[in-house]
C-alpha cells in the first residue's frame, strides 16, 4: 500500500523523537498554513449548511450570517417533490448491486489470475490494466452507441453494467497484487489435503483478503455513488435519475436560488458524510488505496 | 466479457468513429479519412483553446496540489490530536461528489454575494472583488483552485504514508553534521519521500484531466469557452451538436496527448531516480 522505502535496513523506531526532528520546520509558517487551510475547508461547509436552513430572501439579505430562524422548510420542498427520493433508492440501488458484483467478479478473476501465474496470467493481467489507462471520455462515445442499439439507455441495468465494467480494471488491479504476496505453500498445503480450488479461493484467499475487499469495496461506493458521466450520458428519464445527475438537473430548475441546492447536496451526501464519520481509518485506507494503485 | 465490450472495444471504435462524418443519430455516414484531424489542428479556434485549457489547468493542479499536500503532511505528520482532527478535516472534501463541490464553489464564486467576493470587501479589499468564474482569462485557473481543494487532503494521505518510512537515524546523523531545517528539508525529506510524489504527480496528472464533471456542474465550460477543457467539448461535440465522428477524432487526439504526458513522466521519473538513488 505504501511505497517501500527507500532506505537501508536499519529498524524503523516510532518514537516521538523522530517526529519531532522530522517536523522541526519553524511554529509560525507552519500554524499559518493549517490555520488559513482549515478555514479554506471549514467555511464553505459550513455556509453550505447555515445557507440551507435560509430562506432565499435571508440568504440574499445576509449571505454569511447565522439563519435568523433556521427552518428545514427547503429539505421538506425538495423531499415533497419526490424526484429526490426517488433518486436516492436508485443510487443505493446502483452503487449497491455495482460494487457487490464487481466484488465477486474481480475477486474470482483476480484470484485465478495470480494463481494461473506464468506467461497467460500475465497477459490477462495486462489486458485488463490496459484499461487503467483508457479515458473515459475517450470510450464514451461508442459505449454510448453500444448502450443505444442494446436499449440500456434510460436503465438502471444499464449503469449497473457500465460501473461494472469500468471499474473491474481497478480491482483486478489491486486484488492480483494482493493474492500474489499470499505465501504459495498456503496452497499447496491445503492441496494436499484435496482442496479443490473453489475452496482454495473461498476458504483460504478470501478470509485473507478481507481487509484488501474492505479497501476497494469503500473505493468503488465513493467511486459509484459521485459518479456523474454515465448518468448524463445514459440517463434522461428524470425517474431514472441518480442523485449527482438530479442534483444537476435542480441547477437549471432552481438556477441560483442556493438553499434548495444545498439541501439538496447534503441530502446527496448524507451516506458518505455517514460512512466517512464511522469509518474513517478505513474510508481514508480505501480512497488512498484507489489513488496508489489505480 | 462485458469488459471487453464496454471498454476494449469502445477504444477500437472511437478510431474508427474518428475517421467519418455520423452525426451519431442516422444510419448513413460517409468515411472522411483524415479530414477530421486536419480540421482539428488548423482550423478549429474552440479546440485549440481547450487543448491550451486543458494543459493550464493540469499544470497548475499538479504543481499547486504537489506542493500544498506535501506541505500539509509535513506540517501534520505528527500524531497529535489536532493534527488528526486536522487530518480528517483536510480530507473531507474528497468524499464529496464532483456536482456538490461545483455547487459549493458557485456559491463562493458568485459574484453578487459569493463568499470570495463578501470576505474582500470584508476586510477592505473591495477593490479586488471580481466576477471569478466569468473572468474569461483567469476562471480556468480559479477551478484549477477548487480542483486542488477537492483532492489535496487525499494526496496529503499518500504523503504521509510516504514520510512514515524515512528512518530517524537519517535525520539524526544530519543534525550531527549540523545540517539546519532547510537543507535537512532539501537533502533529506524531498528525495526520500520521492516515490511518494511519483505517485501523486501521476494520480493528480489523470485526476486533472478527468475534471470534466467538476467543469460540466459549474460553468459548462463557458463563458465563451473559457473553461472548456478536452473532456467537455467532446463532450458538447458529441452529444449536443450531434458530431459524433468529429468528436471521436478529438477523443483519440486526447488519448494521444494522455499517453504523451505519462511518457514524458516515467521519462522524468527514470532520469531523476537515475540520478539521485544509484
Amino acid at each position: 500500500m505504501s511505497p517501500a522505502p527507500t532506505a537501508p535496513d536499519t529498524p524503523r523506531p516510532r518514537r516521538e523523537r523522530r517526529r519531532r526532528v522530522l517536523l522541526d520546520w519553524s511554529g509560525l509558517p507552519r500554524g499559518l498554513l493549517l490555520a488559513v487551510y482549515a478555514l479554506l475547508v471549514a467555511v464553505p461547509l459550513v455556509v453550505v449548511v447555515l445557507t440551507a436552513l435560509k430562506t432565499s430572501q435571508q440568504m440574499y439579505a445576509d449571505p454569511f450570517g447565522l439563519p435568523p430562524n433556521p427552518s428545514l422548510a427547503n429539505f421538506t420542498e425538495l423531499l415533497r417533490g419526490g424526484r429526490i427520493g426517488i433518486s436516492f433508492v436508485n443510487s443505493v440501488l446502483v452503487t449497491s448491486v455495482s460494487v457487490v458484483t464487481t466484488l465477486v467478479v474481480a475477486s474470482w478473476a483476480a484470484f485465478s489470475i495470480a494463481r494461473i501465474g506464468g506467461r497467460l496470467g500475465l497477459v490477462l493481467f495486462a489486458g485488463f490494466s490496459l484499461g487503467l489507462a483508457v479515458p473515459a471520455q475517450v470510450a464514451m462515445i461508442p459505449q454510448y452507441v453500444i448502450f443505444d442499439q442494446l436499449g440500456l439507455t434510460n436503465s438502471l441495468l444499464g449503469l449497473i453494467l457500465i460501473n461494472i465494467a469500468v471499474t473491474c480494471s481497478v480491482a483486478i488491479f489491486i486484488l492480483t497484487g494482493f493474492f500474489r504476496t499470499l505465501p504459495g505453500e498456503l496452497f499447496e498445503a491445503a492441496e494436499i489435503d484435496g482442496a479443490s480450488t473453489w475452496q482454495l479461493y473461498w476458504r483460504i484467499a478470501l478470509p485473507l483478503s478481507t481487509p484488501s475487499l474492505a479497501a476497494v469495496a469503500i473505493f468503488l461506493f465513493v467511486m459509484h455513488w459521485n459518479d456523474l458521466l454515465y448518468p448524463l450520458l445514459f440517463i434522461s428519464d428524470p425517474d431514472k435519475a441518480t442523485l449527482p445527475k438530479a442534483l444537476l438537473d435542480f441547477k437549471g430548475e432552481y438556477t441560483t436560488n442556493y438553499p434548495v441546492l444545498f439541501a439538496g447536496v447534503i441530502i446527496a451526501s448524507i451516506p458518505m458524510i455517514v460512512a466517512y464519520v464511522l469509518l474513517q481509518r478505513w474510508f481514508v485506507a480505501g480512497i488512498t488505496a484507489g489513488a496508489v494503485r489505480g | 466479457m462485458v469488459y471487453v465490450w464496454f471498454v476494449l472495444w469502445p477504444t477500437v471504435q472511437a478510431f474508427q468513429f474518428s475517421i467519418t462524418d455520423w452525426d451519431g443519430l442516422s444510419a448513413d455516414f460517409s468515411w472522411v479519412g483524415l479530414e477530421n484531424y486536419r480540421t482539428l489542428i488548423t482550423g478549429d479556434s474552440v479546440f485549440a483553446r481547450a487543448v491550451g485549457n486543458s494543459l493550464a489547468f493540469m499544470l497548475v493542479v499538479v504543481i499547486g496540489q504537489t506542493i500544498l499536500s506535501l506541505a500539509l503532511a509535513v506540517a501534520l505528520l505528527r500524531s497529535t490530536r489536532i493534527s488528526i482532527a486536522l487530518r480528517a478535516l483536510f480530507f473531507f472534501p474528497t468524499v464529496l461528489s464532483s456536482v456538490a463541490v461545483a455547487f459549493i464553489w458557485s456559491f463562493v464564486y458568485d459574484p453578487t454575494f459569493g463568499l470570495a467576493n463578501r470576505l474582500l470587501l470584508a476586510v477592505g479589499l473591495g477593490s479586488w472583488q471580481q466576477p471569478w468564474l466569468g473572468d474569461q482569462q483567469m476562471a480556468i485557473y480559479y477551478l484549477a483552485l477548487v480542483q486542488i481543494w477537492f483532492h489535496a487532503g487525499q494526496m496529503m494521505v499518500v504523503y504521509i504514508a510516504g514520510l512514515q518510512q524515512i528512518p530517524q537515524e537519517l535525520y539524526d546523523a544530519a543534525a550531527l553534521d549540523g545540517a539546519g531545517r532547510w537543507q535537512k528539508f532539501r537533502h533529506l525529506t524531498f528525495p526520500l519521500v520521492q516515490p511518494a510524489t511519483v505517485i501523486v504527480v501521476a494520480y493528480t496528472t489523470i485526476q486533472s484531466f478527468k475534471a470534466f464533471d467538476l467543469i460540466i456542474a459549474s460553468t459548462g465550460g463557458g463563458p465563451n469557452h473559457a473553461t472548456e477543457i478536452l473532456a467537455t467539448l467532446i463532450y458538447d461535440s458529441a452529444f449536443r451538436n450531434f458530431e459524433m465522428g468529429y468528436a471521436a477524432a478529438q477523443s483519440v487526439i486526447f488519448m494521444v496527448i494522455i499517453a504523451a504526458i505519462t511518457l514524458l513522466q516515467r521519462r522524468a521519473v527514470s532520469l531523476a531516480s537515475g540520478g539521485s538513488n544509484r
